[in-house]
């Protein structure tokens, strides 16, 4: 039984699970993220983020994508992106 | 955009979808009116189609498909295919029982992204007691156990009062062995049938905060396999909660024959105006019914609602209870501390009997 939240490391291939999309809305004025009985308004960092969890890309390609898009530091980016995929796959939003 | 009452005008995000009032169960705490609607009555096919296009239309994102219990209908399958189609994110809100698994099979090829499953108790004889229906648990839990050889997400909805409260972590622990994602522990809330059982369903205020607590101490223990959602049980709050995220807000109502409410609980308030999809777009109920607009935005409020820094918080609590309470729809909900009436609520969760269910029937 853990009681800690789920790593994410480098080699980590996110992608969202059944039950939860990532949608334009035009009537909501942009991305929502609908998982069961839920609905999340992403900001715009984390809509990149979302983009790009399709079960392919691992976690540091993300970043490599992110960083060289945004002109921002990697490590940063990367640490970013494991504080968010942590939190969302505590909240049973993303799948490791 | 402004509301037909000058309030400011917000895109629903939820449809709930009462396809049915009919239902196998019997659960003496059911948010199903006391006057069920009939068969004869129910909306067709083509008008939830409708019905769903002008809701995705109007800005909502997700349809709970509930009744009664939805799988009542012969065209579940053919409904649920619609709601994907709108297109709308689809949850169905099922007893379990009288869903066969080719029909479940069925919806999740139509686009079904998600099945909520209520479980009346962590033990069977007990579970079936509250159901009104022998053989109700094992039915449940092969259905939960089939959602998710699909690979569909699961909810289990335990709602909890006074004859299963005790078993909270036992009920979390049945649904991570059914491999839910998701449960909610919903206390009791007193309208319709549960109000009609609520000295029978209340429960002590020392068993409600031990629930409180437990469900806090499993949030930690199960973080990240499981969430933990509560409906809390507003008995014993100071605060009241925000019914429906706020009148006319955030969500609507579609009963069997297409009546459409602000919340489930609406039409026991006298004196509201309801419009209909059958006369409607569902557009123009949201922008102009009178049902919409009666307690929308702010300056229905009285004090100390009016001047309360809470008000955009929890919108004075629940219109229904208000009502049901007070006798007056207008008033603070008398959960709220700060409500005149306040102290009625310690009486009425004082009141308890150990007295035979009075089933929905």
């Amino acid at each position: 039984m853990s009681t800690t939240p789920r790593m994410v490391v480098d080699d980590s291939v996110p992608r969202l699970p059944r039950g939860v999309r990532l949608v334009d809305s035009a009537a909501q004025g942009g991305m929502v993220l609908l998982a069961p009985e839920r609905v999340f308004k992403p900001d715009p960092i984390a809509i990149e983020i979302l983009k790009r969890c399709d079960g392919k890309a691992t976690v540091a390609a993300i970043a490599d994508e992110l960083a060289a898009t945004y002109d921002a530091p990697r490590e940063r980016v990367l640490g970013d992106i494991k504080t968010l995929l942590g939190s969302l796959a505590d909240k049973q939003l993303l799948e490791l | 955009m402004a509301a037909a009452n000058g309030q400011v005008l917000h895109k629903p995000l939820g449809l709930l979808a009462e396809l049915t009032h009919r239902c196998p169960l019997g659960c003496p705490y059911c948010s199903n009116p006391l006057k069920l609607e009939s068969r004869a009555d129910e909306l067709d096919i083509g008008t939830w189609a409708r019905v769903f296009r002008e809701a995705a239309a109007l800005g909502v994102l997700q349809v709970h498909i509930s009744g009664g219990e939805p799988a009542a209908r012969r065209d579940i399958v053919d409904i649920v295919a619609a709601a994907n189609a709108a297109p709308l994110y689809t949850n169905l809100i099922t007893s379990g029982v009288g869903l066969r698994e080719q029909t479940l099979a069925a919806l999740a090829a139509a686009g079904l992204d998600h099945v909520q499953i209520s479980i009346q108790d962590s033990r069977a004889a007990s579970a079936d007691h509250i159901a009104g229906y022998q053989g109700a648990y094992a039915r449940k839990n092969a259905l939960a156990a089939e959602v998710v050889r699909l690979g569909l997400p699961l909810t289990v909805n335990m709602v909890v009062h006074r004859a299963n409260i005790e078993r909270i972590e036992e009920m979390v622990e049945q649904a991570l062995q059914l491999g839910a994602g998701r449960i909610e522990i919903a206390h009791v809330q007193y309208y319709g049938w549960a109000l009609e059982n609520r000295a029978a369903l209340m429960p002590s205020r020392e068993q409600v905060e031990r629930a409180v607590a437990t469900v806090e101490t499993l949030r930690g223990r199960h973080r990240g396999r499981i969430v933990i959602d509560a409906v809390v049980p507003d008995y014993y709050a100071r605060f009241p909660k925000p019914c429906v995220g706020g009148w006319g807000r955030r969500s609507l109502n579609v009963t069997p024959s297409g009546r459409v409410l602000p919340c489930h609980a609406a039409e026991c308030i006298p004196g509201l105006e309801f419009w209909s999809v059958r006369e409607h777009s569902l557009q123009a109920i949201w922008e102009s019914s009178p049902a919409f607009n009666a307690f929308r935005g702010t300056d229905w409020m009285p004090e100390p609602c009016a001047s309360c820094p809470r008000r955009e918080q929890d919108f004075g609590g629940c219109r229904c209870q208000a009502f049901l309470l007070t006798g007056d729809a207008r008033a603070t909900d008398p959960v709220c501390h700060l409500a005149p009436n306040h102290a009625m609520m310690a009486e009425l969760a004082a009141t308890q009997a150990d007295a035979p269910y009075v089933y929905r029937r």
